[in-house]
């Protein structure tokens, strides 16, 4: 059986602009989410996100670059980078990796720029270079071109669950012998008029911030960034010597086959039990869950109760999410709380839940709130539920 | 007492919860009628868009809305205040 490690990792985010300024961010609890400041964010009720504000941007960006590169395709060529640098793969031969790159809304600011042009501004042509900076798969391509990763690439989008099926893909590729590296991860940049729009319609945004499990929770607050990791195959990390931060050790995904946005307790706790099985591990084997934990009634309800049937009575696991810190990054949030999960398996630290301060009555799970916890934690799962009912979970081991 | 606020409000919620509009009493509790979470933000987006008001209302915090939607008729007294308040 071939075992998955991962030997690199990075990221843009709300939090920090790289891998180790977000992981010491995840453990003091700092939060990424600040007043919202784009074009046309005056006209929009909801004022807050976690947008990026301490990035520079791409280090040497070519204007050529800029005009084919969306802003989530810049996010997560700057994650990748920092990861095959992380991975000690800095000009080595990638051309055997593949690249599985998870997003949502793709490339969402250029639609927006270019329907703002052509219906509002009465404008009667667009830039020729729309459609390769919009595509969905455009970050996983260019990621592709740019590491000369000549393997199994393409996009996943599953809405909040993107990231996790993106590496949960690569996961399975590396084990079925397919190939002996990928690039994996999310990206998502919908910090733009018409994506916040887009959620303020459904009302499912808090205004003031993220509060997942708390008593107080009102809403989730959306979030951009990218994270992406260098999942290889174990001996192939042994025979280079390569930094190993963490093995996946097991992968489940189900879908609810219910409600398009309310989401089933069935659903999620069935895609825990399978990625706990997947990677052969048991309840109480569990040092740490990264929870979905959007802030949202329904998903805190729906996952806390997921939690606890796995869980059982008693089998207390303490939980965390981290989305108070680098928000809701939807298509790439599942890729930044792999980060937390590496934190907790690595170091010890288990992050705590940024913005939660009086745990809900209805909540039953041991949630981290304050400050972190220190911890020896052998194995840990991270849980991403999607609108449309589709589950994604994580299982994974301390090396 | 009907009017004209609450024919077009009674109006809006029959469309989102599939019913006719002779069947929705202005007093009924809005859980009585079938309405889920997804028809209860459509119904609420409709009354903004029919009496071009703004609805504070946060489907994570019903209870805890400036709005009530509990039946019908809170509704109703709801949409009126908004529109008087314009």
């Amino acid at each position: 059986m071939v075992r998955v490690v991962i030997t690199g990792a990075g990221t843009v985010n709300a939090l920090a602009p790289n891998v180790p300024g977000t992981w010491a961010a995840m453990a003091q609890g700092k939060t990424g989410i600040v007043p919202l400041n784009f074009r046309d964010s005056d006209r929009l009720s909801i004022k807050i996100g976690a947008q990026i504000h301490d990035w520079p941007g791409l280090a040497n960006m070519t204007a050529r670059e800029a005009a084919l590169w969306d802003p989530f395709t810049r996010l997560a060529l700057a994650a990748a980078d920092e990861a095959v640098v992380m991975a000690g793969l800095s000009g080595a031969d990638l051309a055997a990796a593949g690249v599985i790159i998870g997003t949502a809304a793709g490339g969402i600011s250029t639609w927006e720029d270019n329907y703002r042009a052509v219906f509002a501004e009465d404008r009667d042509r667009v830039p020729p270079l729309v459609v390769p900076r919009l595509m969905h798969n455009a970050a996983a391509s260019h990621i592709s071109i740019r590491h000369g990763a000549r393997g199994p690439s393409f996009s996943v989008s599953s809405a909040c669950a993107s990231s996790n099926h993106a590496i949960g893909l690569a996961f399975q590729m590396v084990r079925a012998g397919q190939a002996p590296m990928m690039l994996a991860g999310g990206a998502e940049a919908m910090l733009c008029f018409g994506g916040v729009k887009a959620w303020e319609g459904l009302r499912v945004l808090s205004p003031d911030a993220c509060r997942p499990f708390d008593a107080a929770r009102n809403g989730m607050v959306m979030g951009d960034g990218a994270a992406v990791f260098v999942l290889e195959n174990a001996d192939h990390a042994a025979a280079r010597g390569a930094p190993v931060l963490a093995e996946i050790a097991g992968f489940g995904m189900t879908a609810d086959a219910s409600d398009i946005v309310a989401p089933s307790a069935e659903g999620a706790a069935a895609a825990i039990r399978a990625a706990l099985g997947d990677a052969g591990l048991a309840v109480q084997d569990l040092g740490y869950i990264d929870a979905h934990g959007t802030g949202t009634l329904a998903n805190d309800r729906a996952e806390s109760a997921a939690l606890c049937q796995v869980l059982g009575k008693g089998g207390s696991v303490p939980v965390s999410s981290t989305k108070g810190g680098h928000g809701h990054a939807i298509g790439a949030t599942g890729a930044l709380e792999l980060l937390a999960v590496i934190l907790a398996l690595r170091e010890g630290i288990l992050p705590p839940t940024t913005g939660c301060r009086v745990i809900a009555d209805d909540c039953g799970l041991d949630v981290i709130t304050g400050m972190a916890r220190q911890a020896n934690v052998a194995a840990a799962l991270s849980n991403s539920f999607a609108f449309g009912g589709l589950n994604a979970v994580l299982a994974l081991r301390a090396v | 007492m009907s009017d004209a606020i609450e024919t077009r409000v009674i109006g809006i919620i029959a469309a989102q919860a599939l019913l006719d509009p002779a069947e929705i009493a202005p007093d009924a509790l809005l859980d009585s009628l079938g309405l889920d979470s997804l028809g209860l933000v459509e119904a609420i987006f409709a009354i903004e868009e029919s009496f071009g008001i703004t609805v504070p209302f946060n489907a994570n915090d019903p209870q805890g809305s400036a709005f009530d939607i509990a039946s019908v008729a809170s509704v109703v007294q709801g949409v009126r205040a908004l529109i008087a308040a314009k």
